[in-house]
């Protein structure tokens, strides 16, 4: 209990410290202003949700081939994770677009491609909440997240190659690239913290995910006495 | 090679029970038209518009069918109780898989030929000259949508509201697909008729991976 209220407290701080980083140690940029600080939140969080989807991969084809129940746990837990960071991303998205191009949303390759992907995560939680019976869910919903995510590079690299064919109204930099020094540090410290609160909302869903299933094992030993 | 004499012999399994009642193409080849012609209310086909966009809604219509079309898939096997059967007739599971894929590549192609004479006299797009690279993009698209479409329809059937959760896990993943096809089908459409040897290529690439990807996992959709 203490560890995992110190670990808590240790991300809390962690990400205030990357907030306070991306407000006043990061210089402000020239021609943006003010709301590229956005960038911070928004990067860091479009690479976490990245990691988080990642592993929901990984954890995917540990369950399919183990068929250990702690792999389908933390397979859920990353995919919901990985949900909400990429959410994150759509959103602030759109706050930092509207008054540097003018416009909230724009069909650009990478816009258009972590919607997709957005997508196939909701698809996902949404056929585990279809499918009744825990093995099979579990089962069924890794097969389909390995498809998922197999199907991701395909996604991008189809939408890239058809977009860049046709003018682009943005051209967006990709992170990193050319960054100012200060900026990259704060850059990758927000990164840091984006990825220490995605290990630690994962390690809590993954927590609750067990105690439901020790829960209703109990309720189960409970009907049969 | 026992794999492959048990796909045929399933094959015509499946070859048999839809072309004893043709319920499946029929219904298909009308909800297809029917989207096509729902299509030219929104958009103004007269003009070069519509040739930029045909394609891609011709495409799009297709998409929409095979979500539908796919869902007997397995659904039939599960409410005939006749899945644990054919698992026990077969050596390797993957086999029931292939089998059903060439079936449902085969409808879909069937239907995709049909619809392309009705499709190139309403938006008046000539396919003539071009008939046999389209077959070529046609039965790539097809095949790509069947892959991941017969593997996802074993799955949606053991869901609860399948006949919605099909088009929502489908949909997304073909994604490339529908850029790769639309595009390929258009440059060949278009008056200079060009084979785009990229898209063509793309959606080879795609079939593979996913054949691959249902070799390797489709086994487990079957478990009893």
């Amino acid at each position: 209990m203490a560890k995992r209220a110190i670990w808590g407290a240790l991300v809390v701080l962690l990400v205030i410290a990357a907030a306070y980083a991306s407000f006043f140690v990061a210089p402000t940029e020239n021609s943006m202003g003010e709301i590229q600080r956005i960038f911070y939140l928004h990067a860091a969080s479009g690479w976490a949700g990245m990691t988080a989807f990642f592993v929901c991969f990984v954890a995917n084809i540990f369950y399919v081939l183990g068929r250990k129940q702690k792999w389908d746990w933390i397979g859920v837990s990353a995919a919901e994770v990985g949900l909400a960071f990429t959410t994150v991303l759509l959103i602030t998205g759109p706050i930092w677009a509207h008054p540097v191009w003018g416009i909230w949303w724009t069909w650009d390759a990478r816009l258009t491609s972590t919607f997709i992907l957005w997508m196939l995560y909701i698809a996902y939680l949404l056929l585990r909440g279809m499918l009744e019976e825990p093995d099979r869910r579990a089962l069924l919903s890794a097969v389909f997240g390995i498809f998922a995510f197999i199907d991701v590079p395909l996604v991008f690299g189809a939408i890239r190659w058809w977009r860049t064919q046709h003018p682009q109204p943005v051209i967006m930099g990709g992170p990193g690239s050319g960054l100012e020094p200060t900026m990259r540090k704060v850059f990758f410290f927000s990164v840091l913290a984006m990825h220490a609160l995605m290990v630690l909302l994962l390690s809590e869903r993954y927590r609750l995910e067990k105690t439901r299933d020790e829960f209703l094992e109990v309720q189960r030993e409970a009907e049969a006495g | 090679m026992s794999l492959l004499s048990n796909a045929a012999v399933l094959l015509g399994k499946e070859l048999r029970t839809e072309f004893r009642s043709r319920e499946l193409l029929t219904t298909t080849v009308v909800f297809i038209l029917m989207v096509v012609v729902l299509f030219s209310f929104t958009f103004d086909t007269s003009s070069a518009e519509s040739k930029r966009f045909a394609p891609g809604l011709l495409w799009l219509a297709f998409l929409f069918a095979a979500s539908l079309m796919l869902q007997p898939c397995f659904l039939r096997e599960q409410n005939n109780d006749t899945l644990s059967a054919l698992r026990l007739s077969v050596s390797d599971p993957f086999a029931i898989f292939l089998a059903k894929l060439a079936a449902n590549t085969l409808f879909l192609l069937l239907t995709e030929l049909l619809m392309l004479p009705v499709f190139s006299i309403l938006f008046n797009v000539p396919a003539g000259p071009v008939v046999a690279p389209l077959i070529l993009v046609f039965f790539l698209g097809s095949l790509g949508i069947s892959v991941a479409g017969t593997a996802l329809s074993a799955i949606s059937a053991q869901a609860r509201m399948r006949e919605l959760m099909l088009p929502i896990l489908l949909l997304p993943l073909l994604t490339p697909v529908l850029i790769a096809s639309a595009e390929a089908t258009a440059a060949l459409l278009d008056p200079a008729h060009a084979f785009r040897k990229d898209w063509v290529g793309f959606l080879a690439i795609f079939d593979v991976v996913f054949l691959t990807a249902m070799w390797l996992f489709g086994e487990y959709l079957l478990e009893e």
